[in-house]
């Protein structure tokens, strides 16, 4: 038998929201298959399951809120004979003598719950989380997808039609959880992570014409930012300074070979969620540019996976691009530094002896100095100016992958 | 020609909303900076205009971002690039 847990999501996050399972007994499930949808402060986060088996029995129901670690499923492990009918009988009434046959349990208990919860359709994450910010109830309503299930373009048109208005609370509180969530893991940051702080000028006048020179040449949709760049010239600069990426836990820093990057992505309506890119600094620019753009779409949307919560190993925020000049980071624990950028800006600038105007970019490095050292630091920043100065050779650097298969080590 | 402007507002409306949900078209100022007012990132900006080059089948250089900060300036130059497609 596999407990298949309720993982915890960041450390931001104690408890979550069964939405709804993906999954039903029965079902084979392979690693890293979405098993069911779980709502946090922040975000509906897809579950994923870190297993091969064969879902044996669903013990929490949707509507349940449950905190981390808390047993959501149990799997049969791959080869593992289903268990012989000992099971323990259901405590809501007797049995009907049918119930002999193997799959007692579960059906059971979904009766019982589903006559508390009437009609149920399935609701995608993106269109409950609108639906929450509308005030509407999706699960009242009558989908277009699959099976009845309601869309975002339901919610929408529900919000469109003449529909009583909202009974308000629901976002609000969202709204405050999400900054009670963030408020816990900031003061827990700022009370134990010793932080230093670094600061360098990066001239970007290199990175920008290659940016740019490229872009002319390729369709709109295949257009790269900036943040791509900069995103994998910090992977690569972190092989400078290996102390910077990682996890501390249990008094001990855990250094990581892959760099998963948390990108700091803010949300409309407020609040902020820093789910990771997976080894950043294995991918060709093109794959980062795409997932990328995939990561804030779904962030947005309130659609995220488990891994992308649980397991970036450093952060990086580009808050320049709401015109700041430079951020100063407060680092998301367990992780060890966090890098900023801010404003691309074209400034003076001393080059050869000559003052001229320049495109420039102010870096900055938060990190904890339980795991590394202003040295580091500084070296890190360095090599990440150096990086930026020769695009090209940056761009085909690709790094061989820590960690093949993605995520979880 | 003089319905297509109007008809063509509604479209990069509409678009827009499928960026930032929570924008009131009624509330925008047309002659004020656009992405400030809407508050979009230089991902929402090039989502933005990748939906307007899959709506309106026009590709927009990034050499002309610069013409297109406000409302009024982006409504000018689709006219001009003879896009009136609603």
């Amino acid at each position: 038998m596999i407990d298949f847990k309720l993982p915890s999501l960041g450390a931001d996050m104690d408890e979550g929201t069964l939405l709804t399972w993906q999954v039903k007994p029965g079902d084979a499930v392979k690693r890293g298959q979405v098993v069911a949808v779980v709502d946090t402060s922040k975000a509906a986060v897809d579950i994923e399951i870190w297993q091969d088996g064969v879902v044996a029995e669903l013990l929490v129901q949707p509507g349940a809120k449950v905190p981390v670690g808390t047993v959501l499923a149990r799997l049969l492990a791959p080869g593992e004979a289903a268990a012989p009918a000992e099971a323990p009988a259901p405590a809501a009434g007797p049995l009907p003598a049918a119930a002999a046959l193997p799959q007692p349990v579960t059906p059971q208990v979904q009766d019982a719950q589903s006559t508390t919860m009437a009609a149920r359709h399935p609701v995608s994450p993106a269109a409950r989380r609108r639906a929450k910010e509308l005030g509407l109830d999706p699960d009242t309503m009558r989908g277009s997808g699959p099976q009845g299930a309601v869309t975002l373009a339901d919610i929408e048109a529900a919000a469109a039609g003449p529909v009583t208005p909202a009974p308000a609370a629901s976002a609000p509180d969202r709204q405050k959880d999400m900054r009670k969530a963030i408020a816990a893991a900031m003061s827990r940051s700022k009370r134990e992570i010793p932080h230093y702080y670094l600061s360098d000028t990066l001239p970007m006048a290199a990175a920008l014409a290659w940016l740019q020179q490229r872009n002319e040449g390729v369709a709109i949709t295949e257009r790269m930012l900036p943040a791509v760049l900069l995103l994998h010239a910090v992977a690569l600069a972190l092989r400078r300074a290996p102390q910077l990426n990682g996890f501390y836990r249990d008094g001990v820093f855990q250094p990581s070979r892959a760099v998963h990057a948390g990108v700091a992505i803010s949300l409309r309506g407020g609040g902020l969620v820093a789910p990771a890119i997976h080894d950043v600094g294995a991918k060709p620019l093109v794959q980062l540019m795409q997932e990328l753009a995939d990561l804030v779409r779904r962030a947005r949307a309130g659609s995220l996976r488990s891994s992308e919560m649980s397991d970036p190993t450093i952060t990086v925020t580009n808050l320049g691009d709401q015109s700041v000049e430079a951020v100063f980071g407060v680092i998301y624990p367990p992780q060890v530094a966090l890098v900023g950028f801010g404003r691309l800006a074209v400034r003076p600038w001393v080059q050869d002896g000559k003052v001229c105007a320049l495109p420039l970019l102010t870096a900055t490095l938060a990190a904890d100095h339980r795991a590394s050292d202003g040295h580091q630091g500084a070296l890190f920043l360095a090599e990440l100016r150096e990086l930026l100065q020769q695009p090209q050779t940056l761009a085909d650097s690709i790094a061989p992958a820590a960690n093949p298969e993605g995520s979880k080590a | 020609m003089t319905n297509a402007r109007p008809a063509l507002a509604a479209t990069v409306l509409g678009i827009l909303r499928t960026i930032a949900p929570e924008v009131e078209p009624g509330a925008l100022d047309p002659t004020r900076p656009l992405r400030h007012q809407v508050d979009l990132d230089s991902m929402d900006w090039l989502n933005f205009l990748v939906a307007l080059h899959e709506r309106l089948g026009v590709n927009i250089p990034e050499a002309d971002y610069a013409r297109l900060v406000t409302l009024d300036k982006l409504l000018d130059y689709l006219l001009e690039r003879r896009v009136s497609r609603g």
